[in-house]
């Protein structure tokens, strides 16, 4: 193998390039940014201090975090109860419903989210669909508030990142091998602890990596709480974005980030281990 | 051999499907409203169609959006494509490290992406327009390029580059004839799903767009936030049409080029 290696180091060069100028770079500054203080306007000087972290233990700024950390686990805990079965009830279909169920998945992938998430507001909005279809049913006498409520950010964040979960739950439902599951009901196993010990064991990882795909974008997706939320709610991500927009405390902006990275990564790490540790394979 | 199917399970996938549908098909039923309000159908008009083909921004929103998936598209098909396979190639003691800051881009929220992008590019003095949404879109459009190829090359027989090789063929030779077709699918699914996500950010793109320069989702956005006419439903809906017609050609070509290879 190795005489041929040759050829191979031009291939590598622009990835190397390109992701420590423009990935490694950035967040490098980043980090350097977080030490610095702010100064008038977009400016900064480099002068090392730790106030902007002191800064986030603020009771003020701490709420926004724990705020964050609290609708996030919300949601995924949601999008796990609706994607899970979904992803495994995708996996059990014929080849050919398959191939249709991910095309109707992948679909509205291509519709803007934004665009989606408008036809909820639509939808939740106090004259829309939803209140009109609650009220004719009797369900309902005064129309509900959903839309800028928190209720209204969850159902947001479930409806863009579900298609996430359901995708990862599919892929690794799809490799379980059923005769395993069909084994345990022949050996008197009953049809929920045959699931229990043989499926849903091996699509944990699915789950697992489903749950790393929901929970981090749902830490920063500022615009469906500033769209659906009517920006009652502040998250991490956008007081991240005032900061760098409008309050020009860009130092205190990288050491939010710099806060939400070690956050991010600490649960990469924790999923990895726990993967790891059940031998279990890995879901891409 | 085949796991039985009850209904209640496929029952279970049709309603999720209906719910992830119905706020499309609430805005597309809109797009032909006459009422400007989203609240009650007051009668088919196409009168929406009609503006939106007269609003300029908007169409210019769409190109750049359209210029800016297609080019950030491209240049991260090249160096993702070629880095997977190089990677695949090489044992350097940098190799894992370097693999995992090419991907970090996907497991970072964007919002840490878009902000530190901003104060690079502030940095580095870059003018924010049109340079710096390309460079931040193939920053997060490589990830899934190098994923996908990645994961190709895996399921892959080594030994037919080396048969390749040992014939004679240069390096270059080799991937341009056997690997490149090999993971020609990987490349063209990658590129696509980093397509979509790069039509649809808006996270990032809001940090290092230009102070005239809008993208369709920053344009729909701003809208949203200020007040939507039913000229957003319009767009959507024919921005629904245009992709159900790529899909299609998209299988057409794949059902083709099936049939030619087993031929």
């Amino acid at each position: 193998m190795k005489k041929h290696k040759s050829g191979s180091v031009w291939m590598i060069l622009p990835l190397y390039i390109f992701t420590i100028i423009f990935v490694a770079g950035p967040l490098l500054y980043m980090v350097a940014l977080s030490f610095a203080q702010p100064k008038a306007g977009h400016g900064v000087e480099w002068a090392f201090t730790l106030a902007n972290y002191k800064k986030i233990l603020d009771p003020v700024y701490m709420k926004t975090f724990t705020g964050s950390f609290q609708l996030a686990v919300t949601s995924t805990i949601i999008i796990c109860l609706i994607g899970y079965p979904f992803g495994y009830f995708m996996a059990k279909l014929s080849d050919q419903w398959k191939k249709r169920a991910m095309i109707f998945l992948m679909l509205p992938f291509w519709v803007n989210s934004l665009i989606r998430l408008y036809g909820w507001m639509i939808i939740l909005q106090t004259k829309g669909l939803l209140n009109h279809v609650l009220k004719s049913l009797g369900l309902i006498e005064k129309p509900l508030r959903i839309l800028y409520s928190y209720p209204a950010i969850v159902i947001g964040m479930t409806y863009v990142l579900l298609p996430f979960m359901i995708l990862s739950v599919y892929s690794s439902a799809e490799k379980l091998d059923w005769s395993l599951v069909e084994a345990a009901r022949d050996l008197g196993a009953s049809p929920f602890k045959a699931f229990w010990t043989v499926s849903f064991k091996l699509t944990l990882p699915g789950l697992l990596s489903g749950v790393i795909l929901t929970f981090i974008p749902s830490m920063g997706l500022f615009f469906i709480a500033d769209i659906l939320g009517g920006n009652k709610i502040v998250l991490v991500g956008s007081l991240i974005q005032e900061q760098m927009t409008k309050g020009n405390n860009w130092p205190f902006a990288a050491a939010l980030a710099v806060v939400l990275m070690i956050l991010t990564t600490l649960m990469i790490m924790l999923y990895r281990k726990v993967t790891n540790a059940k031998e279990l394979e890995g879901v891409g | 051999m085949k796991k039985k199917n009850s209904k209640l399970s496929g029952f279970y996938l049709g309603l999720i499907f209906v719910l992830m549908y119905l706020p499309i098909a609430v805005v597309i039923v809109f797009s032909f409203n006459e009422s400007k309000l989203p609240v009650r159908f007051t009668g088919f008009s196409l009168k929406w169609y009609q503006e939106l083909i007269h609003d300029s921004a908007m169409i210019e929103a769409l190109g750049n959006s359209l210029f800016l998936g297609v080019v950030s598209c491209l240049v991260s098909a090249v160096i993702g494509t070629l880095g997977a396979v190089g990677l695949s190639r090489i044992h350097w003691k940098t190799k894992g490290i370097l693999e995992y800051i090419s991907i970090l881009p996907l497991m970072i929220p964007e919002i840490i992406l878009g902000m530190v992008l901003m104060a690079f590019f502030y940095m580095m003095n870059l003018p924010f327009g049109m340079l710096t949404l390309l460079i931040g879109h193939t920053v997060f459009c490589v990830p899934y390029i190098l994923m996908e190829v990645k994961a190709r090359l895996a399921g892959m027989d080594p030994s037919l580059e080396e048969a390749a090789r040992d014939l004679g063929a240069g390096p270059f030779r080799a991937f341009w004839d056997i690997i490149l077709p090999l993971i020609m699918p990987a490349v063209l699914s990658g590129s696509l799903l980093a397509f979509a996500m790069s039509m649809d950010d808006v996270v990032i793109s809001i940090f290092i767009n230009g102070p005239r320069l809008a993208t369709l989702p920053i344009k729909v956005y701003t809208q949203i936030k200020t007040g939507v006419t039913p000229e957003v439903n319009a767009l959507c809906t024919i921005m629904l049409i245009f992709t159900l017609l790529i899909l299609f050609i998209y299988t057409m070509v794949g059902k083709l080029t099936k049939k030619k290879t087993k031929q």
